[in-house]
């Protein structure tokens, strides 16, 4: 199958500091991959990377065509969503002001309110809160509010930043179970950062394991789930 | 009791002016953590520029319109041509721009348009406006142009998409990039809006001040002070510290005057206006440093 992203000899660099050096990976239409890695081996510089929201070099593809050097909002609007780490909320502003402005370009008024409705099949309990700051939101359903935003952007590809972060046990899960929905039924393909190696490899079809700001390892999931090393460092076992 | 009246209302529309320059000035700093010094000239430039108009012989509310759209084209450029290229230069740079851009309006205003001091007509028809003895038709024209500009301000940015991208930009311009918002598309707009609203004051108050090169001077200060009062961040705070600023230096100096009178001991008076104020600036940022209606950011560290 056409992979929908190929990054290929991708450097990235923070001022004079380089922190990845020649990563290279691909994203299949329709699947989940998973980016895994300690802290500082390069996973969210990987995808600021995809996003030019740091200096990079190498070629990324996106369904064929190269996007490296295009202006963040630019790429976005190639309908790649990235839910960056810390969420992004807007706090000052509604929930509802926080998804609509994902569609701010669309004049079409009635689509983006179906688009809202369907963005709440997956998050009603947003709806609930539609009129709240959304500073005023608990982690979990910022976190949920995030992904609702990415998805107003109809992406075909969501860069997703830890998603686990902070977030009780339960919640997590709940966002995984969402996240898999929403690549089903949605047919949205997800590059997925996380610390949390063993939930990631289930959801996940690929996998990366990135160490020090180059590709260590990689393969589908269930053999990188039995390599002995991935299985010591990152799974604990 | 007449003139406590007369006191509160001059005071409503010299606050309703004071709002409209610290809105100009919070728009901008909350999108760019800057103040711009040259707010004011650029209100006088403004304001000159209807004066240009009307001397062709435009009637005066078109050449308010006109102006207030050709301000918005001057605020637009001067972000494009002159900031952007600042983008991440330090602070001390921008303030040096700003203050380089307040001398170049000044003189580009006396060279065009000479130093002497000019009459500014005023729109609102001297009889039958206001209330006798209570509010001058100026005066009550001035409150209510002024609010229609803030109302349709808010409208704007509470109602339309734009606004909505605007606002998010200011908030957090990297997440904003995220959503596929052109920030520095939105930043230029701002310094526009800005401009714009410079513009209604200049235009507004020019008719109580007379048009001069140096007619923005105080009252650019008495906007500084509105913002700070309501807190620089919060545009309606800025609108509300205006109007508070506005009428209170009014009845501070009213009351000096009626000491005066009662006891014949000159306290404060009319001469002492800014001295309130900027008073009551450091009152406030003494007792509430985010201003009356800011927000206290708190950070986790």
């Amino acid at each position: 199958m056409a992979a929908l992203l190929e990054v290929s000899g991708l450097k990235a660099f923070y001022g004079q500091t380089q922190s990845l050096y020649d990563v290279g990976f691909e994203i299949p239409m329709g699947g989940i991959t998973t980016l895994l890695g300690a802290n500082g081996a390069g996973k969210t510089t990987t995808l600021r990377a995809i996003c030019n929201m740091v200096r990079t070099d190498g070629t990324i593809r996106f369904d064929g065509k190269n996007i490296r050097g295009m202006a963040t909002e630019e790429i976005v609007r190639q309908r790649i969503a990235h839910v960056p780490e810390g969420r992004g909320t807007f706090t000052t502003l509604t929930v509802d002001e926080n998804l609509r402005i994902a569609a701010y370009t669309r004049k079409d008024k009635q689509a983006v309110k179906d688009e809202l409705e369907r963005v709440f099949v997956y998050f009603p309990r947003l709806k609930e809160r539609i009129q709240q700051q959304a500073g005023t939101l608990s982690g979990g359903e910022q976190q949920m509010l995030a992904i609702a935003r990415a998805l107003m952007l109809k992406p075909r590809l969501m860069l997703l930043d830890e998603p686990s972060f902070g977030l009780a046990p339960l919640i997590v899960l709940e966002i995984f179970r969402i996240l898999r929905r929403i690549n089903e039924e949605e047919k949205v393909s997800i590059l997925l950062v996380e610390q949390n190696a063993a939930l990631a490899l289930d959801l996940a079809t690929h996998a990366y394991v990135l160490e020090t700001g180059k590709v260590v390892m990689s393969g589908p999931s269930d053999v990188v789930k039995n390599d002995e090393n991935v299985r010591k460092s990152y799974l604990g076992y | 009791m007449e003139q406590l009246l007369q006191q509160f209302a001059s005071g409503l529309a010299n606050g309703a002016i004071y709002a409209c320059v610290a809105l100009a000035l919070v728009m901008i700093y909350v999108s760019t953590d800057h103040i711009n010094f040259a707010q004011g000239e650029m209100a006088m430039f403004s304001t000159y520029i209807s004066w240009q108009l009307m001397s062709w012989g435009m009637s005066f509310w078109i050449a308010f319109i006109l102006t207030v759209i050709i301000s918005f084209a001057m605020g637009v450029l001067i972000e494009r041509l002159i900031l952007r290229p600042l983008h991440n230069a330090p602070v001390l740079s921008i303030i040096v721009v700003f203050i380089g851009l307040l001398a170049i309006f000044n003189s580009m205003a006396g060279a065009f348009w000479s130093y002497l001091i000019k009459e500014f007509p005023s729109p609102f028809p001297k009889a039958d406006f206001g209330i006798a003895g209570v509010i001058g038709p100026h005066q009550l024209g001035v409150v209510l142009v002024t609010l229609i500009v803030l109302g349709l301000l808010f409208a704007f940015f509470r109602y339309t998409p734009l606004g909505l991208a605007m606002r998010a930009a200011a908030q957090n311009p990297q997440m904003a990039r995220l959503v596929g918002v052109r920030v520095d598309w939105m930043l230029a707009l701002g310094w526009g809006l800005a401009a714009s609203v410079g513009a209604v004051a200049g235009i507004m108050v020019a008719h109580i001040v007379y048009l001069e090169p140096n007619m923005m001077g105080g009252i650019l200060l008495y906007a500084f002070a509105s913002a700070l009062v309501g807190g620089i961040s919060n545009p309606a705070g800025a609108v509300a510290g205006g109007f508070i600023v506005g009428i209170l230096e009014n009845m501070v100096a009213y009351a000096g005057n009626q000491i005066e009178k009662a006891t014949g001991v000159y306290i404060i008076g009319n001469g002492e206006k800014l001295t309130v104020a900027l008073i009551i600036v450091i009152f406030v940022l003494t007792v509430k440093p985010a201003g009356l209606f800011g927000r206290v950011v708190v950070r986790r560290v």
